[in-house]
């Protein structure tokens, strides 16, 4: 038994669900797209980022990508729920937020 | 570690991953990436959570948010939980049966950790075991609907402390749980909040999870939806409270209290209470009685900090 | 051959624990299961085990770090009695949904109120639907005997497990016992080998998920067929434990059942008082039986079904209430498995008795004797739900 999480669908049999439904594996939400709850969201003007990185623990969806030479990249939006907490805490106005058009 | 500049800090490892469920603009899961970034390359985490938004949201079958191992039990119970993995590490480590090292977060609601989860707490404070309990302090019962709790603040208006024509919200002051930790002799406790570039809490984060012993962590995570105040204001409704020293930054290291952050001009509380909805009443003519008297207990208490931290 | 001591039955427990020398015991004291942690820390300050105690403050707390424990990958053990264990049952609940093969020791006590420190069932009776195997001694040698076969049997469907007996009556009466040697101790009950734990090497594991409708009914379909298949490992366990020791073990005990027309059904130390009461009574040439149930999770239906269906009357006897206007749990369990396989001649009656401590004379069986051949003879069953021994 593999006991993937992929594998226990809304479908899985009761012989085949993971005992005590526990998992076997770290990081399985990662998966689950959050972006869709949005109704606004953040759009970072890179000509005016600073790269000074507040924005980025802010983020209660780790939505915030930051690259190994420590900048940060645009945003995750499959995650991003849309909160605005990035665009306040911006000193330099880089992020704005505008209605989500899915 | 304490050296860290924001870029290093969020360069760290995160470890509470995206797909999570709580809310948008949420307090607690800032709080905790924050703390779980603390942990150094190579050291393990396992996690326990008290039954509360933050464990419905981040393991709901079969998605978990958690990228190391964890645990919840239930919502009385998260410190003991913890305390028997800890121990059961201890009992593999002495057997040879383990080589990694392993650091023992536990993160609570107020209602698991200041009330239905005290005992708990308490218990497992006293006896000494190698820990970090985080509090993501959000002033109220959120999960089953914004509560009282007894960490709400005086006056706060919640579904069971309404602000109605004779009782003006929650007749009760908040309790001072950070207090009543350093009263358990343990050797690290330290209150704090976001702000800035997080330096403040991160600092705390390591040193609470790298002090030996049990060490407590008290953060003011507020609930947009419970505070009723727009998501995108989460940074000045913290900032407020510790401006107007509501919520004031501590750590008490072996006993000594030493005051992380002194406000340059300290704002009355009027500032920090007008921003959220829960306060809204207090502001109405007639019962300005409210405010002065909230200001008099945060003064009286400020004062009692600065006593105990020397100044 | 085994060495031969005198022992309490809590004692028993507690050496039987420090012959399996677990990796965490959490533990609050409670009258009469008190002296197994007392026992069981004496041995850990003593370096005579390599298990971690945990002095916790409260049996919920207790119950928590059992959790915390096994679920980390070591065997967790505690011990408690009455309001201790009701205080532990939504841990119980989750111990048994998390499928970790705790294992717990329940001297048995009444529950409060009036408050009452002796003997019956209502704390273990009070638990039986939270998902726990759970065995039943009669005396001292069978709580011991018991404990040693307890891991083995939770383990192999990872369920937890409750070892019961009764309140001072075995837990602080000695008795002559059997142990057996450390070494084949060790060698029966095994090293402990999760296939996954949250401290297993190069593996995340998270425990205690919420489970939505789409998922939580095949979960608890999973626990259910978990209790099911233990029937098979308790046989299985309990010919090994014969095949080491010579005393073997099964779902129920059978005492002069072949020939029997009156039976009573019966837990724990009482059924020592009604075997004396049937010695007696078959010398006056009776045809009386008793079956004792030593294993009440899973329930032995198709046992008590092959053990009654022949008998003319049988009564249950209940040390608890359920307070259902009708009956104790132990005669609906019993009720249930007769109906269930198709037995329906047998006249049954169900007896509360020994409540609190009250005594259970070898004369108070032989009333119970009594009523049954009135039964037998006249065809009249009467009120199915009587007190025993009850002043008024």
């Amino acid at each position: 038994m593999s006991w993937k999480a992929s594998e226990m669908t809304p479908d899985v049999k009761w012989q085949d669900i993971t005992p005590g439904c526990n998992i076997f594996e770290g990081s399985t939400s990662a998966v689950v797209e959050t972006g869709d709850w949005r109704t606004t969201k953040p759009v970072l003007a890179l000509d005016k980022c600073k790269q000074c990185l507040l924005c980025v623990p802010v983020c209660p969806d780790m939505s915030i990508p930051v690259d190994q030479d420590g900048k940060r990249g645009d945003f995750n939006y499959f995650y991003c729920k849309g909160c605005g907490i990035c665009a306040a805490v911006c000193p330099f106005g880089a992020i704005t937020m505008v209605k989500d058009e899915k | 570690m304490s050296s860290d500049t924001l870029k290093e800090n969020v360069m760290r490892e995160e470890r509470l991953s995206g797909g999570h469920r709580m809310c948008a603009g949420c307090g607690s899961p800032i709080a905790i990436r924050t703390v779980l970034r603390q942990l150094e390359p190579g050291d393990h985490a396992v996690v326990t959570g008290a039954t509360s938004c933050m464990e419905v949201s981040t393991f709901m079958y079969p998605y978990t948010a958690w990228k190391d191992s964890f645990i919840h039990n239930a919502f009385a119970n998260a410190a003991a939980t913890c305390s028997g993995v800890e121990t059961a590490y201890k009992a593999l480590k002495k057997s040879g049966k383990l080589d990694d090292t392993y650091k023992f977060i536990t993160f609570g609601g107020d209602g698991g950790t200041y009330d239905i989860g005290f005992q708990s707490l308490s218990g497992a404070m006293e006896r000494g075991h190698d820990m970090v309990y985080v509090c993501y302090d959000n002033e109220a019962y959120m999960n089953t609907g914004i509560q009282r709790s007894s960490s709400t603040p005086h006056f706060a208006d919640t579904t069971t402390t309404p602000a109605g024509k004779v009782i003006p919200g929650k007749l009760q002051k908040k309790k001072d749980l950070t207090k009543i930790m350093v009263a358990h002799n343990v050797p690290y406790v330290a209150q704090t909040t976001f702000i800035g570039n997080f330096k403040d809490i991160s600092e705390k984060a390591h040193k609470a999870i790298y002090t030996p012993g049990a060490a407590f962590l008290n953060i003011m995570a507020p609930c947009p939806r419970g505070w009723r105040y727009p998501t995108e204001k989460l940074m000045e409704v913290t900032k407020a409270a510790v401006e107007t020293c509501v919520w004031p930054l501590y750590e008490v290291i072996e006993g000594k209290y030493t005051l992380n952050y002194m406000p340059k001009n300290k704002l009355p509380v009027a500032e920090y209470l007008k921003m959220q909805g829960r306060f809204a009443h207090m502001f109405k003519p007639g019962n300005e009685w409210m405010i002065e008297q909230v200001q008099q207990e945060v003064d009286k208490n400020w004062e009692y900090l600065l006593k105990s931290c020397g100044l | 051959m085994g060495i031969r001591e005198r022992l309490s039955g809590n004692e028993a427990v507690a050496y039987a624990m420090k012959q399996i020398n677990p990796g965490v015991m959490g533990a609050f004291p409670i009258t009469p299961s008190t002296e197994i942690p007392q026992y069981f820390s004496t041995y850990v300050d003593n370096g005579e085990v390599d298990t971690e105690f945990i002095a916790v403050e409260s049996e919920h707390s207790a119950m928590s770090t059992c959790i915390g424990a096994q679920a980390a990958g070591c065997r967790a053990i505690s011990a408690t009695s009455s309001c201790g264990l009701c205080y532990m049952t939504e841990m119980l609940y989750v111990a048994a949904s998390d499928r970790l093969p705790i294992t717990l020791a329940v001297s048995c006590r009444a529950l409060s109120g009036p408050i009452n420190i002796n003997n019956d069932h209502s704390d273990a009776m009070g638990v039986r639907d939270a998902g726990w195997l759970m065995l039943f001694a009669e005396t001292n040698q069978e709580a011991y005997d018991n404990y040693l076969q307890a891991m083995r049997i939770a383990e192999a469907v990872s369920l937890p497990i409750m070892i019961c007996q009764d309140g001072f009556i075995t837990s602080h009466a000695i008795e002559n016992i059997e142990l057996v040697e450390t070494e084949k101790v060790k060698a029966f009950v095994g090293e402990y080998k999760p296939a996954h734990y949250l401290l297993k090497k190069g593996e995340s594991m998270a425990v205690g998920a919420y489970a939505t409708p789409a998922y939580y009914m095949e979960a608890k379909r999973q626990q259910a067929q978990a209790m099911m298949d233990a029937r098979e490992v308790v046989y299985k366990v309990g010919k090994e434990f014969e095949a080491m020791t010579g005393r073997g073990y099964g779902m129920i005990e059978s005492y002069q059942m072949d020939d029997a027309e009156e039976a009573i059904v019966i837990i724990g130390s009482s059924a020592g008082t009604a075997k004396e009461a049937i010695k007696r009574l078959r010398a006056q040439g009776r045809k009386v039986g008793l079956v004792k149930v030593r294993v009440f999770r899973p329930f032995p239906v198709l046992e008590i079904a092959e053990a009654l269906k022949n008998v003319k009357a049988f009564a249950v006897m209940d040390k608890t209430d359920s307070f259902n206007g009708h009956c104790g749990p132990m005669f609906a369990e019993v009720s249930a498995s007769l109906y269930a396989q198709g037995v329906t001649a047998p006249k049954g009656i169900g007896y509360i008795y020994g409540l609190g401590g009250r005594d259970v004379r070898v004369e108070s069986i032989e009333k119970v004797f009594a009523q049954l051949e009135q039964i037998s003879k006249t065809g009249e069953v009467g009120e199915t739900y009587r007190y025993l021994d009850v002043r008024g």
